[in-house]
């Protein structure tokens, strides 16, 4: 995939300048710049406890650098809330899946739909003219675009609680495309997915890369290097809180660095197939 | 073996005959322009919605793309394949093929490689039509081998935007083919569909073949269509009755019901959003009609079973009364005497308290008429559906007369025979005990195979390699595949189906598989239903990692040792299963084990598990595998596991 990075341009959707970030004396991010084009497939990779989820949480919001600064579609985003930047067209998946048990699916994907919703509680209370115009919107964009490209049509209105973990995922994914972003932020989408989970997965995130309809950039973490050197059009390489490279997977699987690294001495290169 | 009549010939139903010029897209022609935009032909649910299609519509689409065909290169008797889930689509390139006077050939959804390259090749096929990106993978792998394929077709363009192969092309683009042509030559469709005649060949189906390579059994216009009247004549349907189209159309069964007895009729049919979703779907739609193989009912069963499981009490001894009244009441219905007073009214009250709900569940609150065919059902199955008021009945036929030609009248069931053979048809019992058919949808011969033809057709007689029996009711009994009939220890006959459907009623047992011809005692072969045992073992806080564990624990296998007792209860001592081991893994049909309609194929098994069976009839109490699985993008892994043999105790 790496030959066509250079068509996406140089539009630059994300950029972090110099971002650290210590507990008490640790320093889990260390000066972390990078810069994500429009319509790439950015990934971060390194061992675990390299910092990735920490910078990560950054860029969404949930943690606060002490030092260096984030830029969203040109504006600074340091001190914007979680939900703030979610406005802004920025949304996420977790590592671990942090869905509604007890709600079903359906209504999962619609929570992260809401940020969309403009009816207030008066209107939506008497669901007339512009509140079932609004609803009936939503619906389609729901059903017609999230539902289908995920293919959970069968468990619509099942508990998410009551599924297997990879449909959670799959959950996950949908209620983070709801909000329809241009930015998506997918922490270790694969992780705990058996092949064929995986492999379903790595091609949705392709559709919604590619898919005109989608054009969706996407940060990915993830440690199944088979999937990352496929899917990513650049990849940045953390060890302990610095960055050791940033470059085409290509550059990467040859930087003697980044193999002594984390590509490391033995398997750890193993993908899956 | 009881032989009260050689012959039996249909009932004296009277059946309109069907004209030898007619056609199915003639017919199809007549019922669209009689419809028009007035009627709905097809629903199908697409993003939680169920979409209608007229009449109108379907006529639109089809003349598209049969134009769009002729365009690109489609020539009289060309072979049209298809592959892909039930959809709208599927049946308008079906029927499109048809007008264009080509011929259908279906492969099932779920078919090897090496199954679509052999069925593609064999067939001749021009054109693939397929759904998306799954079966545009496996026609593009096989084209290669295929020299005379010419173009695969697609209607979802899903996952495809870096496909840029010449012979590709999506539906909607052979439609818009069709569009131009028929600007320029605006009267064609109609001519081509005139020129049709009932003799010519409609479709070629490849039997499913539980013993060698599938044969293509060609069927003509007027064996489809005079099939589906002589059925319809005797339970028909309404236009205003709905069906719903979930089974794979390469299974002949669904073409009868959505070509053959659909057009005829001119019910709408219903396609699910997803197969997996279809279950949930039959209840939305609540169908007149319903034919399924065993397996589908089954699983029903099965379902039933489980909910009771996890019940509470007080439902549990209602849901234990009314299947107690039900069963009362279709046993009395079943011997014929009439129903007494008390039966009707505890019936009643079941049905008031239990039943209707079960039936709505199950989506079976409106059925008419249910069919199960295509393998043999157990008596209890058979039993439980009558237990609620379903009116299910066996029927029996085969590919080779485009469907059917037993089965049971609404007035006179009996759960282990398949009825009275249906107008027009005439049944006969050969020499050896052979079934022999005949009738106007008799086949017209296997296709490249002139031998396999002269086997089977011998003087308008269909020889179909089944065994049975004319009881004194005048019904056919199907005993078994021929060579699948055992010889007991005592000389006496026995089909190994019977074991096995009823060891199946036990929600437990997916599969099960006896084997014991002519040896001192019968011993099988079971596979758990993952699902069920796992959850049983849940609830008992036994641990496991994957089928294979759990299949070998000793709690299931007393658990399955329980089922066959069950089983084995009432009957004589040398058809008693004896020794039983529990498969590491269930049947598959990608492993060649059973076929896509989920017969079991014994003489492969036999020779795929050789060391189990003769550990079963030694006087060792482990077997050791050590085997390689096959999936099917190509990948191996190796199972070494040592099965327990266990002896039943009675």
């Amino acid at each position: 995939m790496g030959e066509t990075a250079a068509s996406k341009g140089n539009d630059v959707l994300l950029e972090l300048k110099d971002v650290s970030m210590y507990f008490g004396k640790v320093a889990a991010l260390v000066g972390a710049s990078l810069k994500v084009r429009k319509g790439e497939i950015h990934s971060v990779i390194g061992p675990n406890g390299a910092g990735k989820t920490v910078m990560m949480n950054c860029i969404s919001g949930l943690y606060r650098p002490q030092k260096g600064e984030i830029h969203f579609k040109g504006e600074r985003v340091n001190h914007l809330r979680p939900h703030e930047r979610a406005t802004r067209g920025m949304s996420r998946t977790f590592q671990k899946v942090e869905v509604f048990g007890g709600m079903t699916v359906l209504d999962n994907i619609r929570l992260g739909r809401h940020i969309h919703l403009k009816t207030g509680v008066l209107s939506g209370s008497i669901y007339l003219g512009k509140t079932a115009k609004e609803e009936i919107e939503n619906r389609k964009f729901i059903e017609e675009e999230i539902i289908d490209l995920l293919e959970i049509e069968h468990i619509r209105h099942k508990p998410v609680g009551m599924l297997p973990y990879g449909l959670q995922k799959r959950v996950e994914l949908g209620r983070a495309l709801a909000l329809k972003p241009d930015l998506l932020i997918l922490d270790e989408p694969l992780a705990g997915l058996n092949l064929e989970e995986t492999e379903d997965m790595a091609r949705f995130v392709l559709d919604i890369n590619e898919d005109p309809r989608w054009n969706i950039t996407c940060v990915l973490v993830e440690h199944d290097m088979g999937v990352v050197m496929d899917l990513s059009h650049r990849v940045f390489v953390l060890n302990f809180g610095n960055t050791i490279m940033d470059g085409t997977p290509q550059e990467v699987q040859n930087n003697p660095e980044v193999i002594k690294a984390y590509l490391g001495e033995e398997d750890l290169y193993a993908t899956r197939r | 073996m009881p032989h009260a009549a050689d012959t039996v010939a249909a009932t004296a139903e009277q059946v309109p005959e069907i004209p030898a010029e007619l056609t199915i897209p003639k017919l199809f022609l007549q019922k669209a322009r009689h419809y028009g935009s007035g009627r709905v032909a097809m629903r199908e649910k697409e993003f939680g919605i169920w979409r209608p299609i007229t009449w109108q519509e379907y006529l639109d689409n089809v003349k598209y793309i049969a134009l769009g065909l002729i365009q690109l290169g489609l020539e009289d008797g060309d072979k049209v394949a298809m592959i892909g889930d039930n959809r709208p689509e599927g049946l308008m390139a079906e029927m499109a093929a048809l007008c264009a006077r080509g011929v259908g050939v279906w492969l099932f959804q779920d078919c090897l490689m090496d199954e679509v390259r052999y069925i593609i090749d064999h067939s001749d096929a021009k054109f693939l039509v397929g759904e998306g990106q799954e079966e545009v993978d496996k026609a593009l792998s096989i084209i290669g081998d295929c020299p005379k394929l010419k173009k695969i077709i697609y209607d979802d363009p899903k996952g495809l935007r870096h496909y840029k192969q010449d012979c590709l092309i999506s539906l909607k683009e052979v439609e818009a083919l069709g569009r131009e042509l028929e600007k320029q030559k605006p009267r064609l469709f109609e001519e081509l569909i005139q020129k049709g005649h009932g003799e010519e060949t409609a479709l070629l189906f490849y039997t499913s073949g539980t013993t060698a390579l599938p044969k293509g059994a060609l069927l003509s216009h007027h064996n489809m269509l005079s099939m589906g009247r002589s059925l319809m004549t005797i339970d028909p349907c309404q236009e205003s009755d709905d069906y719903v189209s979930y089974l794979p159309f390469a299974w002949i069964g669904e073409q009868m019901m959505s070509i053959s007895c659909g057009l005829q009729i001119g019910y709408t049919l219903n396609f699910p959003e997803d197969p997996a979703t279809a279950q949930e779907n039959i209840r939305e739609i609540g169908p007149h009609v319903m034919f399924a193989p065993p397996r589908m009912y089954e699983q029903m069963v099965r379902t039933v079973q489980v909910k009771y499981l996890d019940a509470t009490w007080l439902k549990r001894k209602f849901f234990e009364f009314a299947t107690w009244a039900g069963y009362r009441y279709a046993d009395a219905k079943f011997s014929k005497k009439g129903i007494p007073f008390q039966w009707r009214l505890l019936h009643a009250i079941a049905m008031a308290t239990v039943q209707k709900k079960l039936k709505d569940h199950l989506g079976m609150s409106r059925v008419r008429n249910a069919y199960t065919g295509g393998a043999a059902m157990g008596p209890d199955h058979f039993r439980f559906f009558h237990s609620l008021g379903v009116n299910l009945k066996q029927i029996y036929g085969q590919t080779e007369v485009a469907g059917i030609s037993v089965v049971h009248r609404s007035t006179d069931i009996k759960f282990d025979t398949v009825g009275h053979p249906i107008p027009g048809t005439e049944v006969k019992i050969g020499d050896d005990g052979e079934i022999l058919t005949r009738s106007p949808s008799v086949f017209k011969g296997y296709y490249k195979n002139p031998e396999a033809t002269a086997k089977t057709l011998k003087e308008g007689w269909l020889y179909s390699g089944d065994k049975g029996f004319i009881d004194d009711d005048g019904h056919l009994v199907v005993f078994d595949r021929t060579k699948d009939v055992f010889t007991l220890k005592d000389g006496r006959p026995f089909a190994p189906q019977y074991l096995e459907t009823r060891l199946k009623f036990s929600p437990y047992i997916k599969d099960a598989w006896v084997v014991g011809d002519r040896k001192e005692y019968l011993a099988a072969v079971m596979c758990i239903d993952y699902a069920v045992v796992g959850k049983w073992a849940d609830e008992r806080k036994l641990n496991y990692t994957n089928y294979q564990e759990l299949s070998q624990m000793p709690e299931i296998y007393d658990l399955v040792e329980k089922q066959i007792r069950q089983a084995n209860k009432d009957l004589p001592d040398v058809a008693r299963i004896r020794k039983f081991t529990n498969l590491y893994k269930e049947f598959d049909p990608d492993d060649e084990e059973l076929t896509r309609t989920r017969k079991l194929r014994r003489a492969f098994v036999e020779k795929r598990y050789k060391v189990i069976l003769e550990a079963l009839y030694s006087a060792a109490t482990s077997v050791h595998i050590d085997t390689t699985i096959k999936y099917e993008d190509g990948r191996e892994s190796r199972i070494v596991t040592d099965l327990k043999i266990v002896t039943t105790t009675t």
